[in-house]
């Protein structure tokens, strides 16, 4: 069962940090997330091989799915 | 006075400023991006101009488009209102070079005061106290690392060229600090074109005491009483109020002599805020802002004085409204709250579209908002939806009716913080008055 990673609010896709594929320890940095002048990093809750759902510069929705960790 | 004037923000400061433009008569232009075209700043204005895409960069930071908007609507002068260009030396020189004027003070006034230990030295060398400190520009860790032991820990680091909190953190000892450096130096690179750091000794326990002043165009600079900003998280303020409760008349007197020195070192023109840090009976200068603050309302409201007339009136070479050789003494209290799209325990950013908006009226209730029913706040720019003050005759009687007013502003669609408010206007600390900055973190960790 894949861990879904989801944005908490609108936001803008400020930065990338790991590549699709990549693998990732719980409480990594996966993505930056930028909103109203905040950058807010979006951390993996497990660890896993990552698969982006975004790219840099997508506005995401509130509860938008950013990445899939398995 | 100018016929038309060009205001290059959005929001609620870009509504504030049209607001007295229409008092005075004064025709107002507006600049917006596409995302802001709805927004009540751009209804109101009596001329609008869209400047581009959301991003700041295309629309609110574009100097060439903003110059241009005003040439091609007759403005005669640009007002910056805070944030984005209003800071700017070069983007005021651009101004001032395309023929037209910059409501602020002069781009080499922006300049000195821009750089913080350019600022601080300058501060210092005009008899204005400073904290312990590094004079040079840092920008390698291991020479943070020997200032440090002189100064003494815990320090601030922050960015020399930075502003708005962003950047700076507090270290208690040598590893902290190596750690705070790095990030500090990357950020400060990455928001202000600048890595370099400056360190300050950090004075716990203490507040945010700020002066208004205002260069007039004889060459005296008056000091418009004090407002306390101590009510912050991430270092950014959250409410504000003036008079300041911890301050005794006797240090009112000292920090408002040192504010205009501070100003005359400078040859200071216009509206600015000389930021201190006071702890007990002591005060330090932090920093000096070079524009109109977000938290003017809460002196206009204790002083009659409106700031952004005064702007006006300097720019166009008048004198301003009041006395300027009579002491403005503060008459009642005012407290400031912040509206911002955030929610209200962590302080996360919660943008969306407004489905209801109702502000509170009342006496001694002043909001300046820059939305209303039917927008959308994007996640573009900062959070502030609104600011909410309440005036009494005293301390008291501004608590009460912030009270009332906090629960009766009503916001549905975006997340907001006014449930932090009511919480703040009922913590023991904040009503005391005995708080410091340190305040919304203990309410925090309480939970």
């Amino acid at each position: 069962m894949a861990e879904e990673v989801r944005a908490e609010m609108v936001a803008n896709v400020w930065k990338i940090v790991v590549e699709d594929g990549a693998e990732v320890e719980a409480g990594d940095t996966i993505a930056i997330l930028e909103s109203m002048k905040m950058e807010i990093p979006v951390e993996a809750a497990e660890s896993g091989t990552v698969t982006l759902h975004v790219a840099e510069g997508d506005v995401v929705q509130e509860g938008d799915l950013i990445a899939e960790i398995e | 006075m100018f016929d038309t004037i060009l205001v290059a923000n959005r929001g609620e400061i870009a509504r504030r400023i049209i607001r007295t433009t229409q008092r005075l008569g004064i025709r107002a232009v507006a600049v917006h991006s596409d995302v802001d075209a709805d927004l009540p700043f751009v209804r109101e204005a009596d001329e609008a101009v869209l400047l581009g895409a959301a991003a700041p960069k295309e629309s609110y930071l574009d100097a060439t488009k903003i110059i241009e908007a005003a040439k091609q609507t007759g403005a005669e002068a640009i007002h910056p209102g805070y944030g984005f260009l209003a800071e700017s030396a070069r983007f005021a020189q651009l101004v001032v070079d395309a023929g037209l004027v910059w409501i602020g003070p002069s781009p080499d006034a922006i300049n000195s005061m821009g750089d913080k230990i350019n600022s601080r030295n300058l501060m210092q060398a005009a008899g204005v106290p400073v904290a312990a400190g590094t004079p040079d520009p840092l920008t390698e860790v291991e020479a943070a690392v020997e200032a440090a032991r002189g100064i003494g820990y815990p320090i601030m680091v922050k960015a020399s060229a930075g502003g708005g909190g962003i950047g700076m953190a507090t270290v208690y000892d040598e590893e902290g600090l190596r750690k705070a450096f790095e990030t500090a130096s990357t950020r400060a690179e990455r928001f202000f074109g600048s890595p370099s750091i400056l360190l300050e000794r950090y004075l716990a326990n203490a507040r945010h005491v700020e002066v208004q002043i205002l260069g007039l165009n004889d060459g005296r600079v008056v000091a418009l009483g004090e407002r306390d900003c101590s009510v912050q998280r991430r270092h950014q303020k959250v409410a504000e109020e003036s008079p300041s409760p911890a301050v005794t008349p006797e240090l009112r007197a000292r920090m408002l002599a040192a504010a205009v020195r501070a100003g005359e070192a400078v040859n200071y023109k216009n509206a600015g805020t000389v930021e201190c840090l006071v702890s007990g009976n002591e005060f330090v200068f932090l920093e000096m802002n070079t524009r109109l603050q977000v938290e003017h309302p809460v002196t206009e409201l204790v002083t009659g004085v409106d700031l952004v007339e005064q702007q006006l009136r300097i720019a166009a070479g008048e004198g301003v409204t009041f006395d300027p050789a009579a002491v403005v003494v503060p008459n009642g209290h005012a407290i400031e709250m912040r509206v911002y799209a955030e929610d209200p325990v962590r302080f996360l950013p919660g943008p969306g579209t407004i489905t209801t908006w109702r502000e509170p009226r009342g006496e001694g209730i002043r909001v300046d908002s820059g939305y209303a029913n039917g927008n959308t706040v994007t996640p573009n720019y900062d959070p502030l939806l609104a600011k909410l003050c309440a005036y009494g005759a005293d301390r008291g009687e501004a608590l009460e009716r912030a009270r009332k007013a906090v629960s009766e502003f009503e916001v549905v669609g975006p997340k907001t913080n006014l449930a932090f408010f009511t919480e703040l206007l009922d913590n023991p600390e904040f009503v005391s008055g005995q708080y410091d900055t340190g305040l919304v973190d203990r309410m925090r960790a309480k939970k």
